[in-house]
């Protein structure tokens, strides 16, 4: 594990990975969009605005799964103090924030024809909205820490804070009625109520989202590492101009 | 005992702490995080008279229309409460459905008037003809 946190050893491996994982992404979220959205069957209930859900699904879970990885990071950056853990985070934070509102905007536009309305303040919405203010929390004291060269360990401790907030986007359809419908996949029982035409571009756009979600999270790092880099440079040549 | 054990350590007994004050915390809230009551709920205490949620089922065979007004009764399998409502419905608004009805309960009458409908999707997803096959052996209710 401590191998793989090296900077140098990181570039190396994330220099040949970027462009294969981002094609993945591109290709599985193209087949699952393609057949979601166009060679699927509608539902018996829904009719066509079931095919919000390949979008809506793959954010939701990302969004949460993002977060998770955000904390998972930022532990690791309080505890071993390794700088790529901390650029892990940083580069994580913005793809998760973006998943969550996608999955909050793609929500609300299939709540009006199915429920009746955009919005409601039930346990689930609400929770989901409340990780779419950590991740911008998160977003805006790391970027304030990093201005003052700090190590960020403010920002590693709101993230990990704001890990409560995961079970209880998860159970919140279980502990209270909820306008928000129950879980329809359970992954620990290897059971869903989803048909399986309907199943099959789902996963394949959640696969393909996760992809996409690690691509862009390796492309950030990347570039990070390059601007500090650049940032190290800058300061040396200015020293020995001085 | 090395630095990073010490705050591997802080970081585990933070976590297992905001566990537990988050448990608290929820404990207390309990129902007051539900977006609406059931039948059963209402009819467990005295009827609340200020302006809430009820959600259920709609009951098979209870809708009736008169205009634009709808009288339908709610159930949870336990308990009904029935229902009048003046308005548009949402599409998936029909008898079997799970509802969300937004308005008051009369105390004397203990029937509810909305103001506003919801429909409560469940976590079931399939194409048509899946529902139709199932509906014909009687695996699935559906409404529609």
């Amino acid at each position: 594990m401590h191998r793989y946190a090296n900077p140098a050893r990181f570039l190396r491996i994330a220099r040949v990975a970027t462009p294969i994982v981002t094609l993945l992404g591109l290709a599985l979220t193209a087949a699952g969009l393609w057949i979601g959205l166009f060679a699927s069957p509608p539902d018996y209930q829904q009719g066509e605005s079931v095919r919000i859900m390949y979008v809506h699904v793959p954010a939701a879970w990302l969004g949460s799964g993002g977060y998770l990885s955000l904390a998972i990071a930022s532990a690791a950056a309080l505890i071993w103090r390794h700088p790529l853990a901390t650029i892990a985070a940083r580069a994580i934070a913005p793809a998760g924030a973006a998943f969550t509102a996608i999955c909050l905007v793609s929500g609300s536009l299939w709540g009006k024809p199915t429920w009746g309305t955009y919005w409601v303040w039930d346990a689930r919405l609400t929770s989901m909205l409340v990780l779419l203010f950590l991740y911008l929390g998160y977003l805006a004291l790391s970027a304030s820490e990093a201005e003052k060269g700090g190590e960020q360990r403010g920002a590693a401790i709101l993230a990990l804070v704001g890990v409560i907030n995961l079970p209880i986007i998860k159970y919140s359809v279980e502990w209270w009625n909820t306008l928000h419908q129950g879980s329809s996949i359970s992954v620990v029982n290897a059971t869903s109520k989803i048909a399986p035409e309907l199943l099959t571009p789902l996963l394949l756009s959640v696969a393909g989202f996760s992809f996409l979600f690690s691509a862009i999270v390796l492309m950030r790092m990347r570039a990070m590492l390059a601007q500090q880099r650049v940032d190290a440079r800058s300061r040396r040549m200015a020293e020995a101009l001085a | 005992m090395k630095a990073k054990h010490q705050r591997l350590w802080l970081v585990v007994g933070a976590l297992v702490a905001l566990g537990g004050a988050g448990a608290l915390a929820f404990s207390t809230l309990g129902e007051k995080a539900t977006y609406f009551y059931a039948p059963s709920d209402l009819a467990k205490g005295p009827a609340p008279t200020d302006h809430i949620r009820l959600g259920g089922m709609v009951e098979k065979g209870s809708l009736q229309r008169n205009g634009a007004t709808i009288h339908f009764v709610v159930t949870d399998m336990a308990k009904t409460v029935p229902v009048t409502y003046t308005g548009i419905l949402p599409d998936l608004f029909r008898e079997g459905q799970g509802v969300i009805a937004e308005g008051r309960i009369d105390p004397a009458t203990g029937s509810f008037t909305a103001d506003t409908i919801l429909a409560k999707h469940d976590e079931k997803y399939m194409p048509p003809e899946v529902a139709g096959a199932m509906k014909k052996t009687g695996a699935v209710s559906s409404g529609g």
